[in-house]
């Protein structure tokens, strides 16, 4: 994974509540067996309508996404998370994340801030009366800073500290593989297994 | 001081427990299936790792088959890569794979309970939200993500912050004409879909342990929709009857020995909940859903919300774009909403006693001129078992059409859509935005709601056909 110290871009602010992740990445876009080419099918419904905020010429190579509460409910896909990635957002800023959407960007290097609903409220007011509005999102001082607006958010220590240094789950884990080896060899004899071997 | 159901289980999970760290989790049961697996896979093969434990790995094949024409080539040349995908990483790795035409395929939520390896006090993962089923066991049950997919296949754990526990106690005695669906419809709509973000949730009380286990199936499997990754119920005798026998289930002492440790899952007496939600069950009605999100639903006798009555702007705005992407006015009666297509499946509402209730009311009727019922039974082996009990026959004479087993229309990866405008009435599980196909509408009922609907043309209850002249049942044999 790409590590994540502090980033600044233009914003896109989306304002509506419960983005779910087949707004997201629609379920036909699933079928691809590669982590890439998501992009085009990033809330392809909505980007039918020329109205929408992402087909605004001055949102192009915007890197923040301001969304409103409940951003990436429903399915676990980690498609959702690929193609806001493979569209070159960086950071999405919402008062509340679906859980499993959440763990999924974290372990990708996308990073999920959570802010007050007034702080995404007055980012989404500042970035919407000015597109080229930076916004940073330092994830080394735990802040999001825009003009007249700086506000810390939280991220749990662990978490932040594998964004920093873009480490793999995979291999942190196996750094304990004797106590794996311990637990496998005390589990009872009646827990189910699905093949013999 | 005394510890919840789902502390007991996480509890007895916990490979590893440092400071400063999440908790190392190990998992008992990996279910997986073709479209959430590939790039794990892949990562896997990259990395040069194995998988670790194939005897605690299941695959299956679900999203995108077909529910027609199943001796066929796949006809979406996508989708059969897809699946030709998991096929050759199963072979290569050998994990045990069940194909479309297998007995034992299905929807992976189906299939892992039918097989009797989802148990209670087992942690079950699936690159799949509505791994949450599996919950009714009083297993600890949730959905990862294809990054978590490649960690539990590489390493049998995953590391997690322990989440909150939160109580949903339903008491009272459902009304008769009340399921599993319209209560869990209920609760949703209570706390709303992000109500149980952060949670663990366990329904209790004397209206759940009632439930059938296919109807506590029903509750735990939309957890996700109220926010929450996993539900939980805690065994008892109904979950060990349901085990008791299956192909997977403990036998001998084996059997007695989980017997005893599956009694000990309770929440203690003196446990605390970090949240508590209750519901008097015997002030519940069928329920059904009006808007684009699982929360925005109402009882079947109420009219369509008015966006202006909602006091939080944004679940104002949500309401009326919810209400023009619906093509709904305020005000209408919900018993006034003509469907299109009725469709009786997935891993919310595609079990046995689902088809039953279904078939009981389309049963000597016809479904309306101009409706389309589709009936999908979640695995192939629930298929079987209804046509032995000549369910198939029920729905085809009803006019219906009877498929093969697979996720289907709840969310048409593979050619069961609906057309832009189409209305459904749905046992699924999400009325999300182009969930059914693009532009299709869904309203989400009860098996028993959509039987009769697609009797009816419109939204309606069992009770519903009652009202109707004897006329609109066709006798018995005509």
């Amino acid at each position: 994974m790409e590590a994540f110290t502090t980033h600044t871009g233009r914003a896109v602010p989306l304002r509506r509540s419960n983005v779910d992740t087949d707004q997201i990445i629609p379920a036909h876009w699933l079928k691809k067996v590669t982590r890439d080419g998501f992009e085009d099918g990033l809330f392809e419904a909505w980007r039918k309508d020329s109205s929408f905020v992402l087909n605004q010429p001055e949102r192009t190579g915007a890197t923040v996404l301001i969304a409103g509460p409940d951003f990436g409910t429903g399915s676990s896909r980690e498609h959702a998370v690929w193609a806001l990635q493979n569209y070159g957002f960086k950071a999405v800023i919402s008062s509340r994340f679906a859980d499993i959407f959440r763990g999924n960007s974290l372990k990708n290097g996308l990073l999920t801030v959570v802010l007050e609903q007034k702080i995404v409220d007055a980012l989404q007011e500042l970035t919407e009366k000015d597109p080229k509005a930076p916004v940073t999102v330092d994830l080394e001082a735990r802040e999001v800073r825009a003009e007249g607006i700086t506000a810390a958010f939280e991220l749990d220590e662990n978490a932040r500290w594998r964004l920093l240094n873009g480490l793999d789950d995979i291999s942190i884990t196996l750094q304990n593989e004797a106590d794996i080896s311990a637990y496998e060899s005390k589990r009872p004899s009646h827990k189910p297994r699905t093949v013999q071997v | 001081m005394g510890r919840t159901l789902a502390e007991k289980v996480w509890d007895d999970h916990v490979v590893r427990r440092a400071e400063g760290e999440p908790d190392l989790l190990f998992i008992d049961l990996h279910l997986l299936h073709e479209v959430t697996s590939p790039q794990a896979f892949d990562g896997l093969r990259q990395a040069g790792r194995p998988v670790r434990r194939l005897d605690l790995t299941i695959a299956t094949e679900d999203h995108n088959t077909p529910t027609l024409d199943i001796d066929k080539p796949i006809a979406d040349p996508v989708s059969r890569v897809q699946l030709e995908t998991l096929r050759k990483n199963a072979a290569e790795f050998g994990v045990r794979l069940h194909s479309l035409g297998d007995v034992e395929q299905g929807v992976v939520h189906v299939v892992g309970p039918q097989l009797g390896l989802t148990q209670p006090g087992t942690t079950v993962v699936c690159g799949d939200s509505h791994t949450s089923t599996h919950g009714a066991f009083g297993a600890l049950a949730f959905g990862i993500g294809t990054s978590q997919v490649e960690h539990v296949l590489a390493t049998q754990t995953l590391p997690l912050a322990r989440p909150k526990t939160m109580a949903i106690t339903v008491d009272g005695e459902l009304p008769e004409d009340v399921t599993a669906k319209d209560l869990i419809l209920a609760i949703i709509t209570k706390i709303g879909t992000g109500g149980g973000q952060g949670y663990i949730l366990e329904y209790r009380g004397s209206a759940i342990e009632k439930l059938s286990m296919e109807a506590r199936m029903t509750i735990c499997n939309m957890s996700i929709e109220a926010g929450a990754r996993a539900g939980m119920i805690a065994p008892d005798e109904t979950t060990f009857a349901y085990i008791k026998g299956r192909a997977h289930a403990p036998e001998g002492e084996d059997w007695d020995a989980a017997v005893a440790y599956w009694k000990t899952l309770k929440t203690d007496e003196d446990a605390e909940f970090d949240a508590e939600v209750v519901i008097d069950g015997a002030s519940l009605a069928p329920f059904v859903t009006w808007g684009t999100n699982p929360g925005q639903g109402a009882p079947l006798s109420a009219s369509v919300p008015d966006p202006a009555s909602y006091e939080d702007a944004s679940e104002r705005f949500a309401a009326e774009k919810a209400l023009e992407y619906m093509g709904l006015e305020a005000g209408q009666a919900l018993r006034d909403i003509k469907v299109d297509t009725v469709f009786v499946g997935s891993c919310t509402n595609g079990r046995i006693e689902d088809l039953r209730a279904a078939a009981s009311i389309v049963e000597g009727r016809k479904v309306a001129d101009g409706v389309r019922m589709l009936v999908v039974p979640g695995s192939a082996r629930v298929g079987l078992q209804a046509v032995s009990e000549g369910l198939d026959l029920v729905f085809k004479e009803a006019g219906a059409e009877w498929r093969h087993a697979g996720c289907s229309m709840c969310l048409g990866m593979n050619p069961d859509q609906l057309a832009p405008g189409e209305r459904s009435a749905s046992t699924s599980n999400r009325n999300f935005e182009g969930r059914q196909g693009k532009g299709g509408r869904t309203h989400l009922v009860s098996p028993q709601v959509a039987a009769a609907t697609a009797v009816l043309g419109h939204l309606a209850s069992p009770a519903d056909l009652n009202d109707q002249s004897s006329a609109a049942r066709t006798p018995a044999g005509v």
